[in-house]
């Protein structure tokens, strides 16, 4: 699947271990991001992890990545984020003041489903994959897409999945699941 | 509590992993925590330094502080009960915390038994100072480790004893024999699927974290090559001159804890670190509490 692909995993914060795990178990070369250096090389895809969106972002302007990373995305590089990730990628966030990459044209909400009680795992339809597990922790959900970002998965009516040309982005964190479905359809992104 | 929302409490812990948590006594404090980059608080009273100085009994914080810092922060908020004291475990489920410390940093509440931790949705993280220790809290329910260390002192070398002591017992069961393993489970009186689990995977079933008189972005860089997922500073940080750039500074240096360079350059101009006290001036040793 992933053979011949390169892929980087944003490492700054967060539970990227397991991105790198899945990623290799896929079969491509996987490579963490943990200063401006790293961003130096070239790759075919960057994932965004979960972890806490604030100390990522954070991360990303005091070690001088996030302009990188977000000329990279904007000029084409295929991106997966999840959770955190999927914050980090957002236009913009309902709850909060922060915008961090701002490539993805969604409006998130950050802990949309409350504190760790409302925590919860679900299987639910994810478009172009059938049923898949998925694992919300402190979870955000989008409130609102642009017209042109594709609607992938809803739990409960509210919108989980989506994908925006080269940006795939879950509230949920598909490498917490035994499922390769979600990261096989990335790394098909990936060229 | 249910394998699944077993589950999901082991996974927070993941997220919270190559991050800082720190001790916050105010809302102020914990909007500087969470600026300077903190992964989540700690809400508490008295930070363990202070505890230390005062003496007498402490207990959980007053819910009332507690929510204080829950309103003033967007990261997870997690606090202390006292060992054994399952009712201030109650107390704080009922408030939604997002994690339990059942903290040896408290007066012990009971002597004998710890919380059982599997009653609790909300979950756990348990201090150890060694892998049976450690195993010990996991059966009870605990969905995430710190070392011990010595709380309140400033003085590291707790922390690397006792993260030095879990790794090389991991290392230990890790090169046993299968038929070895029985015995081992009994030595350490654990249950024996624990101990095949490390035997197995070479790693804690639950995240571990280093803790206990981490002051400086070297602390913190050192627990990390020693292996910690991720570090908690009490009161290294709001103890010392410039607690918010010290607080990033630490926060930097947990992400790039390889980076020689870097953590040379974040460890400068950082103001007086706590003064601390050495292991052998205190008369209270908290890593004694609950074994």
């Amino acid at each position: 699947m992933g053979k011949g692909k390169k892929i980087a995993v944003l490492a700054v914060q967060g539970a990227f271990a397991e991105q790198i795990e899945r990623i290799r178990t896929l079969g491509a070369e996987c490579v963490a991001l943990r200063q401006k250096a790293d961003l130096m090389q070239d790759f075919d895809g960057v994932i965004l992890p979960g972890g806490e969106s604030t100390v990522q972002g954070k991360l990303l302007v005091e070690l001088e990545m996030l302009e990188l990373l977000r000329d990279k995305i904007r000029n084409g590089l295929p991106v997966l984020g999840t959770c955190a990730g999927l914050i980090l990628l957002a236009g913009e966030i309902g709850n909060d003041q922060h915008v961090w990459l701002g490539t993805l044209p969604v409006r998130v909400r950050r802990n949309a489903y409350g504190r760790q009680l409302g925590s919860f795992h679900v299987e639910e339809a994810f478009q172009g994959i059938g049923t898949v597990p998925m694992t919300f922790i402190r979870a955000p959900y989008v409130e609102e897409v642009s017209q042109d970002v594709e609607v992938l998965a809803r739990v409960a009516d509210k919108i989980v999945a989506v994908r925006y040309g080269n940006q795939l982005g879950t509230a949920f964190h598909p490498e917490l699941d035994t499922d390769n479905r979600i990261h096989e359809m990335f790394l098909t992104m990936c060229g | 509590m249910s394998e699944d929302r077993y589950t999901l409490n082991k996974q927070l812990a993941q997220m919270l992993k190559g991050g800082v948590i720190m001790d916050v006594t105010t809302p102020e404090q914990a909007r500087i925590a969470q600026e300077a980059g903190a992964c989540a608080v700690m809400a508490l009273e008295r930070i363990p330094a202070d505890i230390r100085a005062a003496g007498g009994v402490s207990r959980m914080s007053d819910p009332k502080m507690i929510k204080g810092i829950q309103e003033a922060v967007s990261i997870p908020v997690m606090a202390k009960c006292r060992i054994g004291h399952f009712v201030e475990a109650q107390i704080l489920e009922a408030i939604e915390i997002d994690y339990i410390d059942e903290s040896e940093v408290l007066s012990p509440a009971d002597d004998v038994y710890h919380i059982d931790k599997k009653q609790f949705q909300v979950p756990f993280v348990c201090g150890a100072k060694d892998l049976g220790e450690a195993l010990r809290r996991i059966n009870e329910g605990a969905a995430m480790i710190r070392t011990k260390g010595e709380p309140g002192t400033g003085d590291v070398v707790q922390a690397v004893r006792h993260m030095r002591r879990m790794n090389s017992e991991i290392a230990k069961i890790s090169s046993m024999r299968e038929d070895e393993l029985y015995e081992e489970a009994k030595q350490l009186a654990v249950p024996y699927e624990l101990v095949a689990y490390v035997h197995e995977k070479k790693r804690l079933p639950v995240v571990n974290f280093a803790a206990g008189g981490v002051a400086t972005p070297a602390d913190a860089a050192l627990m990390m090559q020693l292996g910690a997922e991720g570090v908690f500073v009490g009161s290294g940080i709001f103890k010392s001159g410039n607690p918010q750039k010290r607080a990033a500074a630490i926060v930097q240096a947990v992400t790039n804890y390889q980076d020689n360079k870097l953590l040379a350059e974040l460890s400068e101009d950082l103001g007086e670190a706590m003064v601390g006290i050495n292991e052998q001036e205190i008369e209270l040793l908290m890593a004694e509490r609950g074994l």
